[in-house]
């Protein structure tokens, strides 16, 4: 894929686009600090969004507040254009459906088959005949780039890379609209990696998806990600396209993209 | 949403139109499934079927798949198929769908029923062996390394065991005390009440007594070891075998036996011994409590006729086993330990395991400790 920041439009060319996810003023802790304390962000439909921070600034905690999953001390979160906090539980239900969350670790449920575990959300979301799950499952599991001899095997017989596409075709078995990737390239051999990512993009072209994707993977974010978002003091300290960020100031930042094993890669975007 | 899926067929002769509209999603899955079901039964002969899409609201992965078995199945009823109506999207997406339809693998096989009855017997068979066979290696490998204390003392890990009998005795003491207590209690009632008939209600004291000490005690120690500190032992074993701990000892050249089985073994041979004459005391002190009120023997006659009642070898058969049943279940804990792979079920596995394994092995040995006191006769 050309690199995202070859638009050239920035960030502004976002401000018309419909905000799938739209946070404002979010803020959460754990004891008496905050981890995250008045952050705003926008997900955009249709885009490939990486969050990326140095450890502790809070990515995965921000990708769980996003879902529901830790308790938020402040802000309000809008889903699909509903409003999480006064949603009730239906509306919740609905919007959580339109969501797939592939987790660091894979979380596959342990005690079932990959199969198994993808047809989890169509038994119990969807009255679907054992026959259509059964292919539908199969499907995914092609999709992903699983062997089909993968369905019938539990999470520990796989190893790490299959697990993180086992999981993957669970987040997808609804078709979603929006997925959270929480370090999906981590512990992936870098052909793996690659693989994923172009997975990754191939889903957003083909499905429409929206990825909000935590990641330390460079490559991800130079090949697959339209805009970045870099989480530091306890906020977003910028978001937009690739060299919007790279030409940020913030020390951190600075290091990050031009780090020695950044290098390459930012200097070719600063020059285009 | 609202847009209800619908599939409906026009055309005649050898050449027929699909026209799909409406919503094609997971959502409406069900509905299409059956809708295609009827389509599909359209009259052979038909030798040239289009698709067309153009009506379809939304798209996704298994509306694609559906339209593409659908395709599949008219092609493999010999018609061609082409699409029509279809956006560059929308035909990445077949495509997509289509480069991953495969024939499922074949599911495993499982044998017939009784095969796998004795199959799974045999295994049973095997797997017991082995465990003797490890039991035996694990025994003698401690065994070879608590026999080198004594040339190299400074290998000795006096924190470790010291903080392991504080786990395993100390804090043991107040339920073991509590059940033995009761037990006690109980022998003596029941046995002063089924005594009564024959008059001889004082018996109870020679009963309980010999029977606290001998067995009582110390089956119920060992019971409670076994689920308090067997349990533990295996899981802790266990849970660093998981995290690949064990793995990382041995690379640092060090034994795991020695760093983490032997202080475990070590210290549950001496806690046994000491929880076992607690549990005795108790016991007596809660058949003493029951003569008091139950047949009204105070204390004070109590305490000489039970000296009278029971012998100094009857205390000692009871301490004697003690630590014979903590080297079982200390080896049974371990080897359960070790033996946890990857996954935490198999932790809780294993740690069952460890437990039922211990307790059916204490009784298995006090029985043979049984035949082994009344051959010598002590």
């Amino acid at each position: 894929m050309q690199p995202p920041a070859a638009k050239g439009a920035g960030d502004s060319a976002g401000e018309n686009r419909e905000a799938i996810v739209r946070a404002r003023g979010i803020k959460v802790g754990f004891g008496a600090t905050n981890i995250i304390d008045g952050l705003d962000l926008d997900v955009y439909r249709g885009e490939v969004l990486g969050v990326v921070g140095g450890s502790g600034t809070g990515k995965s905690v921000l990708l769980r507040t996003l879902v529901g999953l830790l308790p938020r001390r402040g802000g309000t979160i809008e889903m699909f254009g509903v409003d999480v906090d006064s949603a009730n539980t239906e509306e919740r239900r609905a919007v959580e459906r339109r969501w797939g969350i592939l987790f660091q670790q894979g979380a596959l449920f342990s005690s079932l088959t990959v199969k198994q575990n993808i047809q989890v959300p169509m038994r119990e979301h969807l009255q679907m005949p054992q026959a259509l799950m059964d292919e539908l499952a199969e499907l995914k599991i092609a999709m992903v780039g699983l062997n089909p001899d993968a369905a019938d095997k539990f999470p520990s017989e796989l190893s790490g890379g299959m697990i993180k596409r086992a999981s993957l075709a669970r987040a997808l078995a609804l078709d979603p609209d929006l997925v959270f990737l929480d370090e999906p390239t981590s512990g992936l051999d870098p052909i793996g990696a690659a693989d994923f990512d172009d997975l990754i993009s191939k889903m957003r072209e083909t499905l429409g998806l929206t990825v909000f994707m935590v990641t330390h993977d460079l490559d991800s974010l130079f090949s697959i990600c339209d805009r970045v978002a870099a989480l530091g003091n306890k906020k977003i300290l910028v978001a937009g396209d690739l060299k919007t960020v790279i030409e940020n100031p913030d020390p951190w930042i600075q290091e990050y993209f031009r780090g020695k094993r950044a290098r390459g890669m930012a200097a070719r975007i600063s020059r285009s | 949403m609202d847009q209800r899926p619908a599939l409906s067929v026009t055309g005649s002769g050898d050449s027929l139109v699909l026209s799909a509209s409406g919503n094609w999603t997971v959502l409406e899955a069900e509905r299409l499934d059956n809708e295609i079901g009827q389509v599909l039964k359209v009259p052979g002969g038909v030798r040239r079927v289009d698709i067309d899409l153009s009506g379809i609201d939304r798209f996704d992965t298994a509306g694609a798949w559906l339209i593409h078995r659908t395709a599949r199945e008219l092609i493999k009823g010999g018609a061609e198929v082409a699409y029509t109506g279809i956006g560059p999207s929308r035909e990445i997406l077949l495509g997509e769908v289509e480069k991953s339809d495969h024939e499922p693998a074949p599911p495993r096989k499982s044998p017939p029923i009784v095969l796998q009855m004795v199959e799974d017997t045999g295994n049973v068979v095997i797997e017991s062996g082995r465990d003797l066979a490890k039991l035996t290696e694990l025994l003698g490998n401690s065994l070879i390394i608590m026999v080198s204390f004594v040339f190299k003392p400074w290998k000795f890990r006096l924190t470790s065991i010291t903080f392991h009998l504080e786990y395993m005795a100390l804090r043991a003491v107040p339920i073991i005390a509590l059940i033995s207590f009761l037990i006690g209690g109980i022998i003596l009632q029941q046995g002063a009440y089924q005594l009564r008939y024959f008059g001889a209600e004082i018996l109870s004291i020679d009963l309980a007594g010999i029977l606290v000490l001998r067995e009582i005690g110390l089956i119920l120690t060992a019971i409670m070891v076994a689920g308090r500190s067997g349990s533990a032992i295996t899981a802790e074993i266990g849970s660093m075998k998981m995290r690949e701990e064990i793995d990382a000892l041995q690379t640092l050249a060090l034994d795991p036996v020695e760093v983490l089985i032997v202080p475990r073994m070590i210290a549950l041979i001496i806690a046994m011994p000491l929880l076992t004459f607690v549990a005795d005391m108790a016991a007596l002190t809660g058949a003493g409590l029951v003569a008091w009120i139950y047949i009204d023997m105070p204390p004070a006659s109590y305490i000489p006729y039970l000296r009278n009642a029971v012998e100094v070898n009857t205390f000692l058969v009871g301490l004697i086993k003690a630590p014979f049943m903590a080297l079982v279940i200390g080896m049974i804990a371990c080897l359960e330990g070790l033996q946890v792979q990857g996954s935490a079920e198999s932790l809780g596995r294993q740690t069952t395991a460890s437990v039922v394994k211990a307790i059916f092995m204490v009784i298995v040995l006090d029985g043979l400790f049984a035949m082994f006191f009344a051959a010598i006769d002590y």
